[in-house]
């Protein structure tokens, strides 16, 4: 496992986002019978065979046909059940958007929508089943919450306040196994930025898979250049933490966002946009993917090839310092 | 309510829901006058639904596929008392809750629709909850011919036949026009009847203006068990009002105060022949 070898001695390596995903839902499923899964030929890929082996009647396969699969889970959610729709976040995401706008956001039904192999984890499969562009999509739908977990901590905290959240939701899992973050303050909430390191001299805003190398980068940086920089897992897009942000950006310090996600609309240009009209003006960048065709890699070599990990977070951190 | 109360009933209903599209200047004309009887059956003959107690979790579901023949929906909701019908004074006006389809602002509608090919999803979702919840309650859809095309729709009719979902009823509002011109002009859609029973659903076909066709098809329970429920509603765009009976202008046309009249003075014709 790639992760391994860059895995710093004091973390423990966890699994990945969408197993703790489907095993909490499977733990949670034992005293809610209104939880239902919703696949798309997906319950391999979404960890859930499990789940369904377990729970026959509280699956429901639909096929790959994803633009039944968001309109039958809304149905279920108008009914008053807690239905989680999975499937690839490339097909969710862009395949049923309308029925995302419509029968879920717009008819407010809760319908949980859970995006895996989300971003680029699909690597060298290419563009087909990237998903670069769902932060974007979807921000741009009214009553819509976007959640993406950095670790396993956060995913099942997510997993578990999804069962009770009561409008339309977003979850974003990655398929690679990831470290456990150090937990500096207890809790987890939507809507609430997670710190996981402090330091004055920038900060770092990253979500989902991209939080570990900016931690790793915020380690290289105060190791070889002797800046400390906080580093927040911004794992709410949307509603984004602005109290958060602002007290963040409140002493000046660079600002540098990270994300699996194209440069246009995710987490930098949310960032971004507030900063701006609330009048900050601290030196900012961001970390994502360029607007072009995708280079052909693993995850890593994505992430590596875009500057999203630890020498490239770090490498741009000291371009905005100086 | 007999037949023939019901025959009057949806004359008054084609009269006020052109009163509406008049007043509003705007409104999908045609489809609502060819699905205006459908409505009326349902909401008077079949649907176990309560104006008082819409929310009721046993209640029978009715998902209209087919949003833009939205002012229907309007009259036979207005009608039924699920709110005063002088609530539609305000039909398409700024800041009002009475959108040009369907909204679950307005009490007794249960799904926002209008963009086409959602319906029989969404009801495919609450048929399937009602199966695991053990209720007995039954779902309906009203979808338009114009709206087959859509591959959502298919993608559920191979869903619904799949989960044996015999108490969920796709009506088809089959006029056989659309906006741009005939059905099969536009995309041949022929042979529906084949098409679905080869996809596994029980099909019957009706006059979708014959109030006792449309009763006997929607309170049969279920045509075959462990198929779902699909009626052919043969029906005519425009209906009841003879100039605007076939003729696409009226897809979404408003008509002009002569016109108007015109069309009141034939419906109140009508209504004294029943």
């Amino acid at each position: 496992m790639q992760v391994d070898t860059i895995l710093e001695k004091d973390l423990q390596l966890g699994k990945a986002n969408q197993v703790v995903f489907s095993e909490t839902l499977q733990a949670l499923a034992h005293h809610d019978r209104d939880i239902i899964a919703v696949t798309s030929d997906s319950r391999g890929s979404g960890k859930l065979v499990p789940f369904a082996a377990q729970f026959p009647e509280q699956i429901v396969e639909v096929g790959i046909a994803e633009q039944n699969l968001v309109g039958v889970a809304a149905g279920l959610a108008s009914a008053g059940k807690k239905a989680f729709a999975v499937s690839p976040a490339c097909f969710l995401s862009a395949r049923a958007l309308e029925q995302i706008k419509n029968d879920v956001a717009y008819s407010d039904n809760p319908v949980k929508l859970v995006g895996i192999s989300a971003g680029v984890s699909y690597g060298a499969l290419g563009t087909t089943h990237h998903s670069l562009h769902d932060f974007a999509a979807l921000r741009a739908i009214n009553n819509m919450t976007i959640v993406v977990p950095a670790d396993n901590y956060e995913t099942e905290r997510a997993v578990r306040q999804a069962i009770t959240f009561c409008t339309p939701l977003y979850l974003r899992f990655g398929k690679k196994p990831m470290p456990f973050l150090p937990q500096l303050y207890h809790g987890f909430t939507f809507g609430k930025g997670r710190i996981v390191k402090e330091g004055n001299d920038l900060a770092i805003i990253a979500n989902g898979e991209t939080v570990y190398p900016a931690w790793l980068a915020a380690q290289e940086l105060r190791q070889k250049q002797g800046l400390q920089a906080t580093v927040v897992s911004m794992h709410t897009i949307k509603p984004l933490d602005t109290e958060l942000l602002e007290k963040i950006a409140a002493n000046g310090r660079p600002i540098l966002t990270v994300e699996e996600h194209m440069v246009h609309g995710g987490l930098g240009e949310a960032c971004a946009s507030h900063l701006l009209q609330k009048g900050f003006k601290n030196p900012f960048r961001m970390v994502a993917i360029p607007d072009e065709y995708t280079v052909t890699g693993s995850q890593l070599e994505i992430f590596s090839h875009y500057g999203i990990s630890k020498e490239g977070i770090a490498r741009t951190a000291m371009e905005l310092m100086t | 309510m007999t037949d023939r109360e019901l025959q009057i009933k949806s004359v008054f209903l084609r009269k006020r829901l052109l009163h509406y599209i008049y007043m509003a200047k705007a409104g999908h004309t045609g489809g609502s006058l060819s699905c205006i009887d459908i409505l009326n059956v349902l909401y008077n003959r079949v649907l176990r639904v309560d104006p008082t107690d819409f929310k009721n979790p046993d209640r029978d579901r009715y998902i209209q596929s087919k949003g833009h023949s939205v002012e229907a929906l309007y009259v036979t909701l207005a009608d039924r008392g699920f709110f005063p019908e002088s609530d539609l004074e305000t039909l398409c006006q700024y800041q009002s809750h009475y959108i040009g389809h369907p909204t679950k602002k307005v009490n007794g509608v249960e799904q926002n629709t209008g963009a086409l090919g959602h319906g029989l999803p969404l009801c495919l979702g609450e048929a399937i909850a009602a199966k695991l919840d053990g209720k007995t309650h039954r779902v309906f859809t009203l979808l338009g011919d114009g709206e087959l095309p859509e591959g959502s729709n298919w993608e559920a009719f191979l869903c619904a036949a799949h989960y044996k979902l015999d108490h969920l009823y796709a009506i088809l509002d089959y006029n056989k026009q659309q906006i741009t011109g005939n059905n099969d002009e536009v995309m041949n859609t022929a042979s529906v009847r084949q098409k679905l029973e080869t996809f596994g659903w029980a099909v019957k076909e009706v006059d979708g203006h014959h109030v006792a066709q449309l009763t006997e098809a929607l309170n049969k329970e279920p045509f075959q068990k462990g198929k779902p429920n699909f009626i052919i509603a043969h029906t005519v765009k425009g209906k009841g009002v003879s100039y605007m009976e076939g003729n696409l202008k009226w897809h979404h046309g408003v008509p002009t105060p002569d016109e108007y009249e015109l069309a009141q003075s034939e419906l109140c014709k009508a209504e004294t022949l029943i």
